[in-house]
């Protein structure tokens, strides 16, 4: 790997998380809330995910600690459609 | 007037139920009975809460905030009456009520089993004690199988507890997973520092001034402990339907509608006995989306609604010695050393392998097993990497035509990732939805 491709690699990264948000898949979900517990901004992601609602909080960093810890791979990322055209504006 | 709506038990059923009810009917009448002072909480968080991944309060579920909840213990149903007898010699009225007791760990009738400490992990003062004794007890022994037992050793070794960990036969969790499967889990485990035992049977729980000092086994070997964690299944908690004379096989039997055999009464969750479409006989199964499902459905019965309950694949993504799993549809043979009846996060389903085709792919720790039937994928087992759980728990749900690359599958050495991932681009571009 050149040192081109790491940073490519870092601006997709970094793309994942400003174009995205992050959705629950309830079936999966025991209410554990670790994903409560490590959001730095203490947003109830368990409620959300208990509700099978994306986490649209305008304070979501969207940072992936909670996508990360969650036991059960209850949470992911998905392309939102606020931002597309490469986050230039809709 | 409105309608009175009881729910015992505050799990995922009684909570799932509370909030159908709520919706259904906004001007009934509804009150949780729980026997837990605590109120709800996510039963499988307590393993987190046992190896320090959360704390106490974070397990408090907000939602039954939502509804009147009483601390109390119900101990009889009078349905002529329709009356709930409390244990203070209270009773309270009911118009429709809903049994969600769930279920509680099965006692093996081992010597010694009554000693103090001796331990399960049931509830949130079971994983109170556990801690406790953890913080002066640095040697344990578990017994049992399934997913609790591993939860056990797990939360024990990250209070560094020195454990041992008994195995009646040659391997772990014989009746889900396959050997290399179980050799995968046993391998993280003793590189953890976990001692483990093979076709190793407790004779007795030995005791010194009542409380436990070490187990023996059939052998005649002992080993001495401070503490005794025993996780050989669960049983549906049956008092109250045993006191109403409610029909009950190995659980509460329930109708499609979640109703038991008596009128205005019904059962969810750990403690029903639920028909199954995949396999055409009631079952029992111990997952908390699928008793939060029944719950639903039969609140919404409870309300009136009339929806009957429509029994899905089983499916559960756990941890296992770290490695997170997921086990969906059927993929195991039945036959378990370590387990009586059925163990927590389990379903009968999973142990009912027809005679079917495997196909398997193994790399690292990373591990795929497929159960492949005539036209349709059945089951799967993923370790490691899960990017295929998604796809596969959709693909068998959704009973998808495999007949296409089935051959392929079947092939000795074939690319099962690759073959299934390609197939499921092409799958979801036709079937699915956009929320797929």
């Amino acid at each position: 790997m050149n040192w081109r491709q790491v940073f490519t690699r870092d601006q997709s990264r970094h793309e994942a998380r400003v174009v995205g948000w992050v959705i629950p898949e309830n079936i999966r979900c025991v209410q554990c809330g670790i994903c409560s517990y490590n959001c730095p901004i203490e947003i109830d992601v368990r409620q959300h995910a208990w509700l099978g609602k994306p986490v649209q909080d305008s304070h979501c960093l969207t940072c992936g600690e909670c996508v990360a810890r969650c036991p059960r791979g209850v949470l992911r990322f998905e392309r939102n459609a606020l931002f597309e055209n490469g986050g230039k504006g809709a | 007037m409105s309608t009175k709506y009881v729910i015992v038990g505050a799990g995922a059923a009684g909570l799932g139920a509370a909030e159908a009810i709520k919706q259904a009917d906004p001007s009934g009448e509804i009150l949780i009975l729980g026997d837990e002072a605590f109120g709800a909480y996510s039963r499988p968080g307590l393993a987190y809460y046992l190896t320090g991944e959360l704390p106490e309060y974070q397990l408090k579920l907000p939602q039954l905030s939502r509804f009147s909840f009483l601390n109390a213990r119900a101990t009889a149903i009078d349905p002529h009456r329709k009356q709930v007898h409390l244990e203070d010699e209270k009773s309270i009225p009911y118009d429709k009520l809903l049994i969600a007791t769930g279920s509680s760990a099965f006692q093996p009738p081992i010597p010694g089993a009554d000693l103090e400490g001796v331990v399960k992990l049931d509830t949130l003062d079971d994983a109170r004690e556990i801690l406790k004794r953890a913080r002066r007890n640095k040697c344990a022994v578990v017994i049992g199988g399934g997913i609790t037992a591993l939860e056990l050793v797990e939360g024990l070794r990250a209070r560094h507890v020195k454990t041992h960990y008994l195995l009646r036969g040659a391997r772990y969790w014989r009746g889900v997973l396959d050997e290399s499967e179980s050799k995968i889990v046993e391998h993280r485990l003793k590189e953890d520092g976990v001692k483990l035992h093979y076709h190793t049977q407790t004779k007795q729980i030995i005791g010194k001034k009542g409380k436990v000092a070490g187990v023996e086994t059939t052998a005649g070997d002992v080993i001495n402990c401070h503490m005794v964690a025993i996780a050989v299944g669960v049983r549906p908690r049956l008092t109250l339907a045993k006191s109403a004379g409610l029909e009950i096989d190995r659980g509460i039997l329930t109708d499609e509608y979640l109703q038991t055999s008596a009128p205005d009464i019904y059962a969810a969750g750990d403690v029903a006995q639920v028909y199954d479409p995949f396999s055409d006989r009631t079952i029992l199964d111990t997952l908390w989306p699928t008793a939060r499902a029944q719950g639903t459905a039969a609140g919404k019965n409870m309300a009136g609604l009339q929806q009957p309950y429509r029994k899905t694949v089983p499916f559960n993504v756990t941890r296992l010695a770290g490695l997170t799993t997921t086990i969906v549809g059927t993929v195991g043979h039945g036959e378990d050393d370590d387990l009586i009846g059925i163990a927590r996060g389990d379903s009968e389903t999973w142990r009912q392998l027809p005679d079917i085709l495997e196909a398997q792919s193994n790399f690292d720790v990373n591990n795929l097993r497929i159960a492949v039937g005539e036209k349709h994928l059945v089951g799967a087992i993923i370790m490691g990497d899960q990017k295929l759980s998604r796809p596969l728990q959709v693909l068998i749900a959704e009973q998808a035509d495999i007949s296409s690359i089935r051959d392929a599958l079947l092939e000795p050495e074939a690319s099962i990732a690759e073959i299934i991932t390609d197939y499921w681009i092409e799958w979801r571009k036709i079937h699915a939805p956009s929320n797929l």
